[in-house]
């Protein structure tokens, strides 16, 4: 393992402490573990809170400030975040008008954002959560833990976190959430497997012509492992997947992600997006807006998800709203 | 099961996993996202600083704390599983510095309760339910049948054993493996392994 860390066991710790120096706007709580806004809570907005393992970033402390996250908690690498600290930073960011939880579907994240949803109810806080599940990779999810969240999940803090900004209701600002969600379809390819600080080793080994499909954002193993094609090939089968499970229809409007998972380079990845581009244009479907680059990542990994959210002009209003994060930032 | 015994119990637990953490997290690389062993190491490193620094005077305080701190210290899913389950199990227990065998079968069947109701996976799953409720039944058949807490807790151990073992051949429904499909089958579930250790511990410490 080669990493620019000092001990394994501090790698979490030590990042908040340079995310901290490196933008005096934030305010990490270094004793709970979160990242909120310096000027939370602000009276009478919902605030939007929103966690994971650590190893995504930017998601989700660099998705934290005016216009997005009011605030964020890592867990340890890859590893939900505990009800203490989520609890900590529902308190510190609520304005009186409720918290929304922002959860990725991993059974983990489920169960400690809802202990900490019921220790903030105990406490006279309102949370309504938006579950984000949208890699359509996961197939029979009626049967599993269901499908994972991933690269939706940026878009759904984004929208939503527009529309608490401008004063939407708990109601409303959580409803929107949720749409998004349910608009939205994304599928993973993995070219290498991921290094864990904590485990020093990757976590599978895959041939040098081999890929991992249908791979999530935790170095788990994918759904299948097939031989390397060309891009174009793998574009057209995530896409089969992506408009399988959400179909969107000619002279349908979406926001496209291309998100890089932590080790491919963005000359990749703006081919790929030329290659969607190329698909979506020839089934009669505008790309309203697009992002290119790392978002949703998973430490060292090669590889890259697409996200395809069929979206309403409100929406796409809503991702244009001012935003000024350290991992997005327009108009602010 | 006095206080003692019941600290006792956890430290080994605490060793225990330990010393295995790095098969842990090799079971949990090939299905999962290799850190059952590192997280539950945390969790139970922090159990056993609780025990040195604390009296108990109530074997059930034992648990029920010992649980809270798993929930505070371990994150994922092993954190709430397994902190619910030690609370469950301390809040079923009679208060007092000493308990039953027969409070125990009451107490280790309401975590298995809590494990089920939080994680929502029933037999079969390839989860911790595969080895806790083998366990759980084996213990209560030997105390039914009269006998004392070693030999029900050696029992416990080979059944949480077996079911262990036996997730080999199963696919996952349930917790991050689940999304590998009939790719996780082949392999031994993190989960119930860890959970074969811990009815492992009880075992040893009981043990004449």
């Amino acid at each position: 393992m080669k990493k620019f860390i000092n001990d394994p066991n501090d790698v979490v710790a030590e990042a908040l402490a340079g995310l901290a120096a490196a933008h005096p706007e934030l305010r990490v709580d270094h004793t709970e573990q979160y990242v909120a806004r310096a000027d939370a809570p602000r009276s009478g907005k919902v605030a939007l809170v929103s966690g994971g393992g650590s190893g995504h970033e930017p998601l989700h402390g660099g998705f934290v400030g005016p216009g997005m996250l009011d605030a964020a908690c890592p867990g340890e690498v890859f590893t939900s975040p505990v009800p203490d600290q989520i609890l900590a930073a529902t308190k510190a960011v609520d304005g009186g008008a409720g918290v929304v939880h922002v959860v990725k579907n991993y059974t983990g994240d489920v169960m400690n954002f809802r202990m900490a949803a019921e220790l903030a109810a105990d406490e006279g806080i309102t949370v309504e959560t938006v579950l984000v599940d949208d890699d359509v990779a996961v197939e029979d999810s009626t049967w599993t833990a269901g499908r994972r969240g991933t690269g939706a999940t940026l878009l759904v803090e984004k929208i939503a976190g527009a529309l608490a900004e401008e004063g939407g209701k708990l109601g409303e600002v959580a409803a929107i959430g949720r749409e998004v969600n349910a608009a939205s379809a994304s599928f993973a390819y993995a070219l290498t497997a991921v290094t864990t600080p904590a485990a020093g080793r990757p976590g599978f080994d895959l041939p040098d012509d081999e890929i991992e499909a249908g791979v999530g954002i935790h170095g788990e193993p994918g759904r299948r492992r097939e031989k390397l094609r060309p891009a174009g090939e793998l574009v057209r089968s995530a896409l089969d997947a992506i408009l399988e499970a959400k179909p969107v229809e000619s002279g349908d409007r979406v926001i496209v992600l291309v998100n890089g998972l932590g080790g491919t380079p963005l000359i990749e990845l703006y081919l790929v997006y030329g290659e969607v581009a190329t698909v979506l244009a020839a089934r009669g479907i505008e790309i309203s807006r697009r992002l290119v680059g790392n978002y949703v990542t998973s430490l060292d990994m090669a590889g890259l998800s697409i996200t395809v959210t069929r979206v309403t002009g409100e929406m796409v209003r809503l991702f244009d709203a001012p935003v000024r994060t350290p991992g997005l930032r327009w108009g602010a | 099961m006095d206080v003692a015994l019941a600290t006792a119990w956890l430290r080994a637990v605490a060793e225990s996993v330990d010393a295995d953490a790095d098969e842990l997290t090799k079971l949990d690389s090939a299905i999962g996202d290799g850190d059952h062993g590192v997280n539950l190491r945390r969790g139970f490193t922090a159990v056993a600083a609780l025990l040195d620094g604390t009296a108990f005077t109530s074997v059930g305080d034992v648990f029920v704390r010992a649980g809270g701190t798993l929930i505070s210290k371990v994150g994922g899913a092993s954190g709430p599983l397994y902190g619910s389950a030690f609370r469950a199990v301390g809040k079923a227990l009679p208060p007092g510095p000493a308990v039953t065998p027969a409070d125990l079968v009451t107490a280790l069947r309401a975590g298995l309760d809590a494990v089920s109701a939080l994680g929502g996976a029933v037999p079969g799953d390839k989860t911790i339910v595969d080895a806790y409720r083998p366990a759980v039944m084996a213990f209560g058949e030997a105390v039914a049948g009269g006998a004392a807490l070693p030999e029900a807790a050696a029992g416990a151990a080979r059944a949480a054993g077996d079911g262990a073992r036996a997730t080999v051949s199963l696919t996952a429904r349930k917790g991050r493996a689940s999304y590998l499909g009939e790719r996780s089958a082949g392999h031994q579930d993190p989960g119930a392994t860890s959970t074969w250790l811990i009815f492992q511990a009880l075992a040893d410490v009981t043990a004449p």
